[in-house]
Order: structure tokens, then sequence, then C-alpha cells
């Protein structure tokens, strides 16, 4: 699985806004660039990102091959209650990677 | 090397260049196209769009993108989506970020890649239908996509 970086603190207040940082490993490799012979390298990218929380939807980007590699969103989420985060990412070759943080309410 | 050989060898290249060239950029009027198709019968207005871009990139593969709706994330003013769309990139709609009930404040940030000295572009739909837009000029010294591997 890719690697993935996830940054958003474990504990909030009720009602607080938090911030969340996703990051993953992928070339993103855009399927406009060539070798040196002149082939065509095949486009190989993520197509998808989806936070959720328990569930409802958070934050979505629907992602093209303008996106630099190793793509990066950050947004923030309404902590409305304890949850589970789960980010996950799809895209060309059969790729998925899901990654979950757990958000407590003090 | 004969002559008619070394014609076709470069014709070819030529050819392929041409080829290039045509995948390389999209054109300003494609980029309004997408805009028309996402807009659809709505009207788009300037404003409560803020995109923040360097002014001056020296790396088009990887430009760091920051965009916030002046907007309170409430039940009746929310941002439903944000389109950015980079007219010179080959693919115009670079990407689209979609706010959901969970969402905290209308702003989100990513890393893009520009192909060329471009303005980008973007366009908010917002929950009650009306739709805003930003603009950011970037100066791209080395733009994304041309280098081989």
């Amino acid at each position: 699985m890719a690697r993935t970086l996830i940054n958003m603190p474990k504990r909030a207040r009720r009602g607080e806004i938090v911030e969340i940082k996703a990051m993953i490993a992928h070339v993103m490799e855009t399927g406009y660039r060539r070798t040196e012979t002149g082939a065509a390298i095949p486009r190989d990218i993520l197509r998808l990102f989806v936070c959720t929380c328990d569930g409802e939807e958070v934050f979505r980007a629907e992602i093209h091959p303008g996106i630099a590699a190793n793509p990066y969103f950050a947004f923030s989420a309404l902590a409305a209650g304890s949850g589970t985060f789960v980010f996950s990412w799809t895209g060309d070759n059969g790729f998925a990677a899901t990654e979950s943080v757990r958000l407590e309410i003090e | 090397m004969r002559r008619r050989d070394f014609l076709a060898a470069t014709g070819a290249v030529a050819g392929t260049l041409a080829l290039r060239a045509d995948l390389a950029s999209a054109t300003p009027e494609q980029a309004q196209e997408a805009i028309r198709a996402l807009v659809g019968g709505g009207t788009l207005r300037k404003g409560r769009v803020k995109l923040d871009l360097p002014p001056l990139v020296e790396n088009g593969n990887a430009v760091p993108l920051t965009v916030t709706v002046d907007s309170a994330m409430s039940a009746m003013d929310r941002v439903r989506a944000i389109h950015v769309i980079a007219e010179k990139n080959p693919q115009p709609v670079v990407a689209v970020l979609r706010f959901g009930p969970r969402a905290g404040r209308a702003a989100a940030s990513t890393r893009i890649r520009l192909a060329d000295t471009q303005t980008v572009v973007a366009v908010a739909e917002m929950a009650d239908g009306t739709f805003w837009s930003g603009s950011a000029e970037a100066l791209v010294t080395m733009s994304a996509c041309v280098e081989g591997v």
C-alpha cells in the first residue's frame, strides 16, 4: 500500500473546526509525457480522494492530471462529535488506499 | 543518408512535435467552454473567491494553491464545490473540490501543475445555485510536463 501521511488533531472541543492535511505517495503520471525514444508513457493518476466522518462526507476532490505528484490536500472539518475519519484514495490501474484517524471530543 | 530518407525522418519528427504542441496546451476558449459547461444556465459573478498562488513559479510541477470562499458554511450559505481551471494546461480542469455536510471552512489547499504562464481561475458553486469566481496569475519559468524521462 502506498505511503500516506495524515496530519490532524486527535482531540478537539465540540463545535471546533479542525484542520486536516492528507498526503499520499503517488507518481501522478499525466499521460502527456514521452520517453526519450518517443513512446507515450501511459497515464497513471489518482482520480478521487474522499474524507468522511462516521459515513458523513467532509471533503472530496476529483483529481485530474493537473494535480502534482504525491497529491496533497488541506481542508477542515467541523468537530460535531467523536468519530472516525476515513480517508480513501482511488485511481488508475485499480489503485486504492484507505487510512483512518479517530477524533475524540473533550 | 539519402535526401529522401532524411526528409521522411525530419518530417515525421516535425509531425510528432506538432502533435505534442496540440497536446501541450488547451486554449483559453476551451477553459471558457469548461466554465460554461459547469455553470449551465446560471450566471457567473466575480468575487467571494480568493485564489492564492505564488506570483513567480520556478517549477511548474508542484505549485501550492489555496482557495478560500467568503461563506459562513451555514445551512443557508454553503459552498458546494470549487472548480480549479488552468487555461493553458493540456486539460483545463485541474481539480474539483467538494465540501460535504461535515466540512469546516470553505477553504482548501493543494499542489497543482502549471504548463505555462497563465491565469488560474477558481469557480465556487454555492448551495443556492449561484456561481462566483476568482483568479490569480502565475509566471512559470519551468513548465510541468515538458521533460522526458
